[in-house]
């Protein structure tokens, strides 16, 4: 007979499940931990390599001359900006067709839902400029993008130059099989969003913008700049997009070989890469870089203006020019040297980059973890789940030694938890834009903090039920939350795994047995918003600007209303996510620790 | 034996020599002491026409190298004298006019642009995608449609040494084709075997710029084929050298030596093929290539380059005058009646006065009869068999 249908193998493997549950629940929480920070661990990475075919090598020679006339136009540009207070459109325009571009304008306009403290806007309104260099000789099907954010103050003055001079020079070379769009947009996401709903005729957000008079193609790449000074000591790439979605390695591997070829330094996440793997403290620059991607890849902001472009399939990047205290600096002729190759090399291509990962993480520039490799730190998290679904449903199918009222559990014992938990989290999700609108005089995130603190409050109040039907609302939470964590680290890896390793815990301990005080101070310790206060304070540890309590409380409300934000202008999934499906969840154990 | 075969050759090809059919005895004897001495040169190698099919199987930018390669040889065989009507050129690609090429209507086979390979009278012959495996084989085995025009057909008789040369990305035992299909070194066999047995070649060279090359002339059976590849089965033949302005590698290894060993040769040369087995050694090469000579009757020694990639006419001036006394009459010309005709490789009497076929008649296939079968018995089942007497 096989295993599982031989009744007394079969009882034999239930008692071994049943009496093991709790050390094998713990040695797999353990495994997940130690395995995931083993990814960092140079032995277990591969080397980064360009898989696409037709981008090869970066044989090309870059002639690109004109790097102070770029810093020059982006003086003008500045001037012409402080002038205007805004972004100076008839100066973009006139400059942009002196160059040879075709040029249009967009406009938008949006009120946020509440005012924007960072960045201190309410009612946003902007103009879009960009400028399409035909390629002379092809059709107009396939189109690249290079855009440059107009930021106010003295931010990005060079990056706009750069932009302009790069387009002169692109304008007189003969090769192009692609449309080029030279893209300045204002108010930097907002208007990057219009852009792109605009160019594929979408609207998600209910954005108000102006149909775009000249467009270029299917896009197949495209690339941020941000530059803030005239010499720079190194480049740094961000990757990450909106909702923790990431171009494709390709991208990386390109930017990566023309800095080695040009001899730019080059960093990731602003860290430099260190050679001495095996001490610990290389290990640990490592294990930081790695964290650090991952903290911003689970909060599904996108984190330069090419976040946005990933949604529509469009492979995207930010390369930021640092300015620190280094020996060797780079000039803006370089970074036009290094723009102009990975432009070429981009120009080669035939089909969209399909051939490297889509999922990885990086512990530096030039190693990278794929999925296949990450996955089972997360999957040894989830097996605890189901390992306890598996102990519940045979605790529920064994009959109970002495019968206490004799009634199975009814479902509606079962359901009155499973609503009442949905609808707090629908509130959550609705009150905090509802109220803003009715008591404008207190801050956002001031709401959202009452609200939590009231669902909880409330949710004390319980209903009774009988000594069966907790295990069944236990064994349906736990498989909910196996099936919402699995769906999370599939689309946003980073997001399951932190939601996993303080959730999981939570999920396998929690029973109306144990001593009610401790657990219940454990489980608001390891609920999804106590989560993210710890792991705000965690980014600024990483990024080391370790900062006060005050201060971190301050950002943690910030960060609440940034999501938010996120949410309505972008369509960012994370704060959604969390209130209509984590918090639930999170209830419903809170539920059956108070079962009575 | 030898006069013999001189002998033979002469009854045989005698519309060469129309002249001489009125020469009776004396002028015969004549004619075999003028010819003695240098029959050896002119009839060592048999072939009395050259052909070249040069392929290029690989399209995309990045491919810039293999049409590069064939275009040097297309060069060099038509700097050596074979004329356009000889060569089939198929090109995968258009590397000239493509978008990204710096240097548009130009294809480089050395950096820095020192040699331009396309030159001004280049005549491709299958472009783009009619480079396919079928089209290659239907060219060396000669079933084409009628509609084909001259310059796509391999109009090949048994006289003709060809020229073959394929360069592409290949594997252990296939060449690809286009990114989409592969010719294996057994379906090449069968055609060359194919054309052996049509009597559409004398003597042919295979040459094959590809990874794992010499995989491809493993399974060659057929006589008088020699062929040479650019590399070893486990080998990968490696490119030359980029060009930094234009961003591809330009050429082949193998192909870049192969080019250079070509242009020493002109026409009048005697270099023979065992200076072409020694071109691109490992240390240049990186890969070893490799030839093969067992099927081929004649000593590689013996064969001359020119016999594959030039097409000499050996043309011999006298200034000695021969006196024909008796003028050509019908009666004593019986050596006309023993004249064999060319094989007519393109029969156009016959496609123009094709009459259509009859379509012989079938009975009904098995589809219909089911289909019948079926109905009959449905019709059966619904009214019972009792109401047979009232059909019948």
């Amino acid at each position: 007979m096989g295993l599982l249908s031989d009744p007394n193998r079969r009882r034999a493997l239930i008692s071994l499940l049943t009496r093991l549950n709790t050390p094998i629940c713990i040695v797999c929480y353990m495994a997940g931990v130690a395995w995931f920070m083993g990814l960092a661990f140079e032995p277990f990475t591969l080397r980064t390599y360009m898989s696409e075919n037709a981008m090869g090598s970066t044989m090309v020679e870059e002639r690109f001359p004109a790097g102070e006339r770029a810093l020059a136009t982006g003086r003008e540009f500045s001037a012409h900006k402080k002038r205007t207070g805004g972004m100076p459109v008839e100066w973009l325009m006139k400059t942009m067709q002196a160059k040879g571009l075709e040029v249009f304008t967009q406009r938008f306009s949006r009120t946020l839902p509440f005012p924007d403290e960072n960045k201190e806007r309410y009612m946003v309104r902007g103009t879009n400029v960009y400028g399409i260099l035909r390629a002379p000789r092809a059709p107009r099907t396939e189109a690249l993008v290079l855009s440059a954010p107009c930021s106010p103050g003295d931010n990005n003055n060079q990056a706009v130059g750069l932009l302009l001079g790069l387009a002169e020079y692109f304008r007189n070379q003969i090769y192009w099989a692609k449309d080029i769009i030279f893209l300045v947009n204002e108010h930097d996401l907002i208007g990057m969003q219009a852009w792109l709903e605009g160019y594929h005729h979408t609207n998600t957000t209910g954005m108000d913008w102006s149909p775009l008079q000249g467009r270029g193609g299917s896009i197949q790449a495209a690339l941020s700049l941000e530059l803030s000074s005239d010499i720079i000591t190194s480049l740094d790439l961000v990757l990450e997009g909106l909702n923790g979605q990431l171009p494709n390695l390709d991208l990386a591997n390109l930017f990566y070989a023309f800095c080695q070829k040009i001899g730019v330094l080059c960093t990731i996440q602003g860290k430099l890469q260190r050679n001495d793997w095996d001490s610990v403290s290389g290990y640990s620059h490592a294990v930081q870089t790695m964290m650090l991607m991952v903290m911003k890849q689970a909060s599904g902001r996108p984190w330069g203006d090419h976040g946005l472009f990933l949604r529509y399939h469009i492979e995207a990047a930010t390369i930021k020019g640092v300015n620190s205290f280094r020996q060797y600096k780079t000039d803006a002729t370089t970074i036009g040297r290094l723009l102009e190759g990975m432009y070429r090399k981009l120009n080669n291509l035939l089909e969209r980059l399909h051939q490297s990962y889509f999922f990885y993480l990086m512990p530096s520039l030039s190693h990278f973890v794929s999925i296949g490799y990450y996955m089972p730190a997360f999957g040894l998290l989830a097996v605890i789940l189901l390992l306890r679904a598996l102990d519940l449903w045979v605790q529920l199918s064994t009959p109970p030694q002495r019968t206490e009222d004799g009634s199975s559990p009814g479902v509606l014992s079962l359901l009155t938890p499973l609503v009442i938990s949905h609808l707090t989290g629908v509130a959550l999700y609705m009150l905090p834009i509802r109220f803003q609108e009715m008591a404008v005089e207190h801050f956002p995130v001031s709401e959202t903090e009452a609200v939590v603190l009231t669902a909880i409050a409330v949710y004390t109040l319980l209903s009774p039920g009988t000594e069966q039907g907790w295990r069944v609302l236990k064994l349906v939470a736990v498989l909910y939350l196996a099936v919402l964590l699995g769906c999370t680290a599939l689309i946003n890896f980073s997001l399951g795994f932190i939601l996993a390793l303080t959730l999981v815990p939570v999920a396998a301990f929690v029973t109306p047995h144990v001593p009610k005080v401790l657990s219940a101070f454990i489980l608001v310790i390891l609920s999804p918003a106590c989560t993210l206060l710890f792991s705000v304070f965690f980014f600024q540890e990483l990024q080391e600007m370790p900062i006060s309590f005050q201060d971190g409380w301050l950002l943690f409300l910030s960060v609440i209303s940034q999501g938010i934000l996120d949410h309505s202008l972008y369509g960012s999934l994370v704060y959604p996510l969390i209130t209509l499906l984590v918090y639930p969840c999170w209830l419903l154990f809170w539920n059956i620790l108070f079962w009575n | 034996m030898y006069f013999l075969l001189v002998y033979m050759y002469i009854k045989n090809h005698v519309y060469m020599f129309p002249d001489l059919l009125g020469c009776h005895g004396k002028c015969r004897r004549y004619l075999f002491c003028c010819f003695q001495d240098r029959a050896g040169q002119f009839f060592s190698s048999g072939h009395t026409n050259n052909w070249a099919v040069l392929v290029c199987t690989s399209r995309f930018w990045f491919n810039y190298r293999h049409v590069a390669n064939t275009l040097s040889v297309y060069r060099s065989v038509k700097r050596l004298g074979i004329p356009d009507s000889h060569i089939v050129l198929m090109l995968a690609d258009d590397m000239a006019c493509n978008h990204r090429n710096p240097k548009p209507a130009t294809v480089f086979s050395h950096k820095n642009m020192e040699l331009n390979v396309y030159g001004d009278d280049v005549e491709v012959d299958y472009r783009g995608y009619e480079v396919t495996v079928e089209n290659f084989l239907r060219i060396l085995t000669g079933r084409l449609p009628p509609s084909t025009p001259r310059s796509k057909r391999l109009l090949s008789d048994d006289r003709s040494n060809i020229l073959i040369y394929l360069t592409g990305h290949g594997g252990n035992g296939f060449l690809k084709f286009q990114d989409s299909e592969e010719i294996s070194n057994v379906e090449l066999a069968d055609a060359f075997e194919q054309m052996w047995q049509k009597r559409r070649y004398n003597e042919l060279l295979f040459i094959i710029d590809t990874c794992q090359g010499a995989s491809m002339y493993e399974r060659f059976y057929s006589p008088n084929l020699m062929a040479l590849a650019s590399s070893q089965v486990g080998e990968d033949s490696l490119s030359h050298q980029p060009d930094l302005a234009i961003g591809v590698h330009l050429m082949d290894r193998y192909t870049f030596y192969l080019l250079e060993f070509l242009e020493d040769i002109h026409p009048a040369s005697k270099t023979n093929m065992n200076d072409l087995f020694k071109v691109c050694p490992k240390s240049q090469c990186v890969s070893t290539p490799g030839h093969r000579t067992d099927l081929f009757l004649r000593d590689p020694g013996s064969v001359l380059i020119t016999d594959f990639f030039g097409s000499v006419r050996k043309v011999e001036l006298t200034m000695e005058t021969i006196n024909l006394t008796d003028p050509i009459d019908a009666e004593s010309g019986e050596l006309q009646k023993e004249m064999h005709t060319y094989a007519d490789q393109l029969p156009v009497s016959e496609i123009i006065h094709q009459k259509p076929k009859q379509k012989d008649w079938h009975p009904p296939d098995g589809f219909i009869l089911g289909l019948w079968t079926l109905i009959l018995l449905v019709f059966f089942q619904t009214y019972g068999v009792k109401h047979l007497k009232h059909i019948f």
